[in-house]
């Protein structure tokens, strides 16, 4: 995973509520069996027709937010379905952080896997970065994990809330399955500990 | 921890499975059942192949191969390329891996939410994960089950935890009677009409209350299924007389003298009395009445006698948008009588609502009954060992008989990963979960409803109030 620490980018706007992880990734598109390869797909029923033509007034069809690295939208982002396969998409794409009210738990978790960084501030402040990022070109977003400010294009900061354990992984880039493993041995004792408190639960086998 | 407090439900089963507390609040929380399909688990499998690693419980784990795979003519194979890459790269890695695996024809195939509970592997008072957000099925047990991405998947492969933080607790209780003809799904979606898709964000739902403890396991089930199309974390249900007699005798269940030893434990499980929940919600279980939904997320939802909401009437502007194009994407007019809008395709299956249960009450309507001209109807068991138990009650010749394709077992027409899908513009009653833009294929408009709902909307050929029927 690559590490976040400091992001100036073009923020596309995306004032919608409750997008679903199918509208970012349909499941016909989770046929695969790699990572990469789905920002191609990224919104398919948004940023295409049915001919497969781009829709001229999606957001990410115009320039210059083809190359959006933040992504701005509204209440409860990435509801529904589990699928990593989303953060992949706007991963794939470029989008490195999505800010928005509020999000679903699993995406939310999802997107620190995968070096994304979400972003939760208020209703107000996110229609206040959308109108930033109307401006296109000449509104580039600065996001500061190490110091947690989102700087206006007019310098204004605006501190956010993170967990500072994901902030830590994602500031290092680093693996949790590394860090998990350095507990291993609580690991250990753990298991011995229920072999004989929960004696009675079956191993499975075919 | 300070022993006097009491604890709900969720928080036993969470205290029970921390092997650590870390300083910043976050646990390591072990993982007892993991749940594992062919569309989320090759990238976690590839993963752990780069760092060498193994999978620390393969008899904590079975795979099944649910998602992708037809449910007509499977004998002869995959048709669809990609989707026989993926399911050929689920039997890979599990024969690399050592993974327990329900081949696709054998009788205990089906969809991972439905097998579970049914091969006694959900047990009570277990945390189970998969890598599906439907995995909140298995809460109907009394245990502490949610989805979790492929990050996840690879996480608790390689080490049978996860890294997590404590969720709140939310009691969502329905009191009362249900009203003959009203079911779970009802339940269901009466409460996310409430509190919302958003609602229980952050929180693992208990659903209590005498409606809920008089569902049976399969109703118990289809509550808390739909728990994350409330946004919860999980849904849990505490574990009771139903619930054991539901998990005695199942092939991977406890048996003998451990059955006595794990009942003991189970039954320490239900919340304490005076246990303090962050949110409550109450429903009076008379007042539900059978549900529709008309709009593309679940919390858009009406009684069936109910109308097209009018958007005008949102003060939020943002809401009012989001309202006004649902009308539009759904083929829909203001006003309009949930009753009247015609139906082309009728979904029966699913996690949500393809258990035996489910299939029969859907033959209850069928029975000496045709399907409406120009209606597909289409009935998809949730496993082999359900469509056997139809196949054996004689339930199936019943569908059959009336105009219904019954079909082997898998997710089909819910999420539109494998060839039972809708064509653009289509309107389908459909028993599964989730109703967005697409879900059931590209331009695709879903109904969400009781099993007994889509039998009646397929006699009738239109959205009609199940009752009528009986």
């Amino acid at each position: 995973m690559d590490a976040f620490t400091k992001l100036t980018g073009i923020a596309a706007p995306m004032p919608m509520a409750n997008v679903d992880t199918d509208k970012i990734i349909p499941g016909r598109f989770l046929k695969t069996i790699k990572r990469t390869g789905l920002g191609v797909h990224l919104f398919d029923a948004l940023r295409y027709d049915a001919e497969g033509k781009e829709r001229e007034e999606f957001v990410l069809n115009r320039e210059p937010y083809r190359r959006a690295e933040i992504l701005i939208a509204h209440e409860n982002f990435g509801c529904g379905s589990s699928r990593e396969h989303a953060p992949w998409a706007l991963l794939d794409f470029g989008i490195r952080c999505v800010i928005a009210p509020d999000f679903a738990d699993i995406f939310h978790t999802n997107t620190f896997k995968n070096g994304i960084l979400p972003i939760k501030l208020s209703r107000e402040i996110c229609d206040q970065l959308m109108e930033d990022a109307k401006l296109g070109e000449n509104a580039r977003i600065t996001v500061d994990l190490e110091a947690q400010v989102v700087v206006r294009p007019n310098g204004e900061e605006i501190p956010f809330e993170i967990d500072p354990f994901r902030k830590h992984l994602l500031l290092n880039g680093l693996d949790d399955i590394g860090q998990t493993l350095q507990h291993a041995p609580r690991i250990d004792s753990y298991e011995a500990v229920q072999k004989t408190e929960k004696s009675w639960m079956p191993g499975i086998s075919v | 921890m300070n022993a006097t407090k009491k604890r709900t439900l969720f928080d036993k089963v969470w205290d029970a499975h921390v092997v650590e507390r870390l300083p910043d609040g976050t646990c390591v929380l072990y993982i007892d059942r993991h749940l594992v399909h062919e569309v989320t688990s090759p990238q976690a499998f590839e993963g752990l192949r780069l760092a060498g690693r193994k999978v620390r419980r393969p008899d904590a784990t079975i795979a099944v191969a649910d998602h992708n795979i037809p449910t007509m003519g499977r004998a002869n194979g995959i048709e669809e390329e990609d989707s026989r890459i993926q399911v050929e790269t689920l039997e890979r890695n599990v024969a690399e891996f050592g993974v327990p695996y329900f081949p696709i024809l054998s009788p205990q195939q089906g969809i991972v939410h439905i097998i579970g509970p049914e091969q006694g592997i959900s047990l009570p008072g277990t945390t189970i994960v998969c890598g599906d957000s439907h995995t909140s099925t298995h809460g109907a047990l009394g245990a502490l089950a949610f989805g979790i991405g492929t990050s996840e998947v690879e996480h608790v492969l390689a080490t049978q935890t996860l890294l997590q933080r404590p969720a709140k607790n939310m009691l969502v209780r329905v009191d009362g009677v249900l009203r003959p003809g009203v079911t779970a799904k009802d339940i269901v979606l009466a409460i996310i009409g409430k509190i919302g898709t958003a609602g229980g964000t952050g929180h693992v739902i208990e659903f209590g209350g005498s409606a809920i403890r008089a569902l049976d396991m399969a109703g118990r089930m289809t509550v808390c299924n739909m728990s994350i199309e409330a946004g919860a974390r999980a849904g849990m249900i505490a574990p009771d007389e139903t619930t054991f007699a539901y998990v005695t005798g199942r092939p991977y269940a406890p048996k003998g003298e451990a059955l006595e030893k794990a009942l003991a434990w189970w039954k320490s499980l239900p919340s304490d009395e005076g246990a303090v929940y962050d949110t409550t919600v109450v429903l009076d279980a008379a007042e539900i009445v059978p549900m529709v939904t008309w709009g593309t997320n679940p919390e858009a939802v009406v009684p069936i006698n109910g109308v097209v909401p009018d958007p005008a009437v949102e003060a939020d502007e943002g809401r009012r948008v989001q309202l006004a194009r649902m009308v539009e994407y759904m083929g829909l007019s203001v006003g309009q009588k949930m009753t009247d809008l015609a139906i082309d395709v009728v979904f029966i299956g699913s996690c949500t609502n393809g258990r035996i249960e489910d299939i029969r009450a859907a033959a209850g309507i069928a029975k000496g009954r045709k399907v409406a001209p120009g209606v597909r109807a289409m009935v998809v068991p949730g496993s082999g060992i359900v469509r056997d138990l139809a196949e054996v009650e004689g339930i199936d010749k019943m569908l059959i008989e009336a105009g219904f394709e019954w079909r082997e077992p898998g997710c089909s027409m819910c999420l539109g990963m494998n060839p039972d899908k809708l064509t653009p513009g289509q309107r389908c009653a459909s028993t599964s979960n989730r109703n967005f833009e697409g879900r059931q294929g590209p331009g695709g408009r879903t109904h969400l409803v009781s099993p007994a709902m889509a039998a009646a909307a397929a006699i009738a050929g239109h959205l009609i109030d199940p009752r009528e029927f009986t």
